[in-house]
């Protein structure tokens, strides 16, 4: 079956395309909105220009729609951007990242079967700590680009996930409620390697924007 | 040990209806197997305790043309505890004799419990994701207020159903059900 993955170049898109391509699907294209709303309830926005390098690593076409990003205004071009998906690469379904959020998961479901497309959504109540683990064991190379909870800081943009990060999610979730996978919105990631990259991103340099506890990172890919 | 039955047709499926019940049992350290529905034989259902059917996708009904399979379900020899839950409840409705309405819901819904099924009560929020609802037999006593059944139990087999997904946001159901 060819599918289209909802790819916001973080690691729960990114590892939900993974999981789709090792069960043998075909990943026929990637589909990204690019928000205008930096407080977008269904897409992940900081650094998303950059899945344009991601796409290319990963030798899949790119669909990149832009969208206003107020509430509803976003699925009508998110679902302008499936039916792009489904006339030029012939999709029958779409893959999400989504692990806990009804409203997103719900608003794709509903615009897949307006479309006739069936939605898969691989990471769908998958527990926190194991997804995190599951990327480190599958060799992802993450960072994060975007905090917007208590009691992140600026210092946190550009952590990597690794081994050290978990743990301190792992204290971090005890003490503040924080959700260690981040898909509350409490951070935001992008994938420089995994794969189904043939080659790792480099980044060449960085902007970082904000104040107090909501802080984003534009990166410059080399 | 449980059985978990799987209705997916798509194998990435398996990951978002199959799994998520897996995930609930194995962090309580319930013992269980999995095999699809095209694949359960006799030997299973001996081995098993209780059996759960999970749902599948919105556009996955293959399941629904395939009733045979299911059989077991009603035979007389077959006596341990089922859950079915939202294709899993479409086909034990089936199987016992209801009738198959189509009605789409997805998303956030409530539903008022008239009394304790498996340890939900009252007004209880609950995830659905289903073109289908079922027209239970005489068999089944209803739990909820809605027009719709939504959790039923056989009168006089240990059979549950509930329409909505309670890996969602009623994970403690399953265990409910597990600890029967």
């Amino acid at each position: 079956m060819k599918l289209a993955v909802l790819f916001s170049g973080g690691k729960d898109s990114t590892f939900a395309a993974l999981l789709a391509k090792k069960e043998g699907y075909e990943i026929s294209c990637l589909v990204s909105l690019v928000s205008e709303n930096k407080e977008s309830y269904m897409f992940h926005t900081p650094s998303i220009e950059k899945v344009k390098n991601q796409a290319e690593v990963m030798g899949v076409p790119l669909i990149l729609q832009k969208t206003m990003g107020e509430k509803e205004i976003e699925l009508k071009d998110l679902k302008a951007a499936l039916l792009e998906a489904k006339k030029e690469f012939g999709i029958e379904g779409v893959v999400t990242g989504a692990v806990e959020s009804v409203y997103q998961a719900s608003r794709v479901q509903k615009i897949c079967q307006e479309l006739g497309l069936t939605s898969f959504n691989p990471l769908w109540q998958k527990d926190q700590f194991e997804l995190l683990e599951e990327l480190i064991k599958e060799d992802f190379e993450v960072i994060v680009v975007g905090v917007f909870a208590y009691p992140f800081e600026k210092e946190f943009l550009g952590r990597k996930i690794d081994k050290k990060f978990i743990e301190e999610m792992k204290l971090m979730e005890k003490k503040y409620k924080i959700n260690p996978a981040g898909e509350g919105g409490e951070f935001e990631s992008f994938v420089l390697n995994c794969p189904l990259f043939k080659k790792g991103l480099e980044i060449e340099g960085h902007e970082d924007f904000g104040e107090g506890h909501s802080w984003r990172r534009e990166i410059r890919i080399k | 040990m449980i059985l978990i039955v799987n209705l997916c047709n798509e194998r990435l499926h398996y990951f978002e209806f199959v799994k998520p019940i897996e995930d609930i049992l194995d962090r309580e350290g319930r013992g269980f197997f999995t095999k699809s529905y095209r694949e359960v034989v006799k030997e299973d259902l001996e081995k098993a305790k209780r059996v759960i059917i999970c749902g599948t996708s919105l556009e996955d009904d293959s399941f629904l043309d395939d009733l045979k399979k299911f059989s077991w379900i009603a035979d007389n020899g077959f006596n341990k505890p089922l859950l079915g839950i939202c294709g899993g409840f479409q086909v034990i409705g089936l199987v016992f004799g209801g009738v198959l309405g189509k009605k789409t819901e997805v998303g956030f819904f409530k539903e008022k419990f008239l009394k304790n099924f498996l340890g939900l009560e009252r007004e209880q929020e609950v995830y659905h994701l289903h073109n289908n609802f079922i027209k239970f037999s005489k068999d089944f006593e209803r739990f909820t207020e809605s027009g719709m059944a939504q959790a039923v139990k056989h009168r006089s087999k240990e059979i549950y159903g509930v329409l909505f997904h309670p890996e969602v946001r009623q994970k403690n159901l399953i265990l409910e059900f597990a600890r029967l």
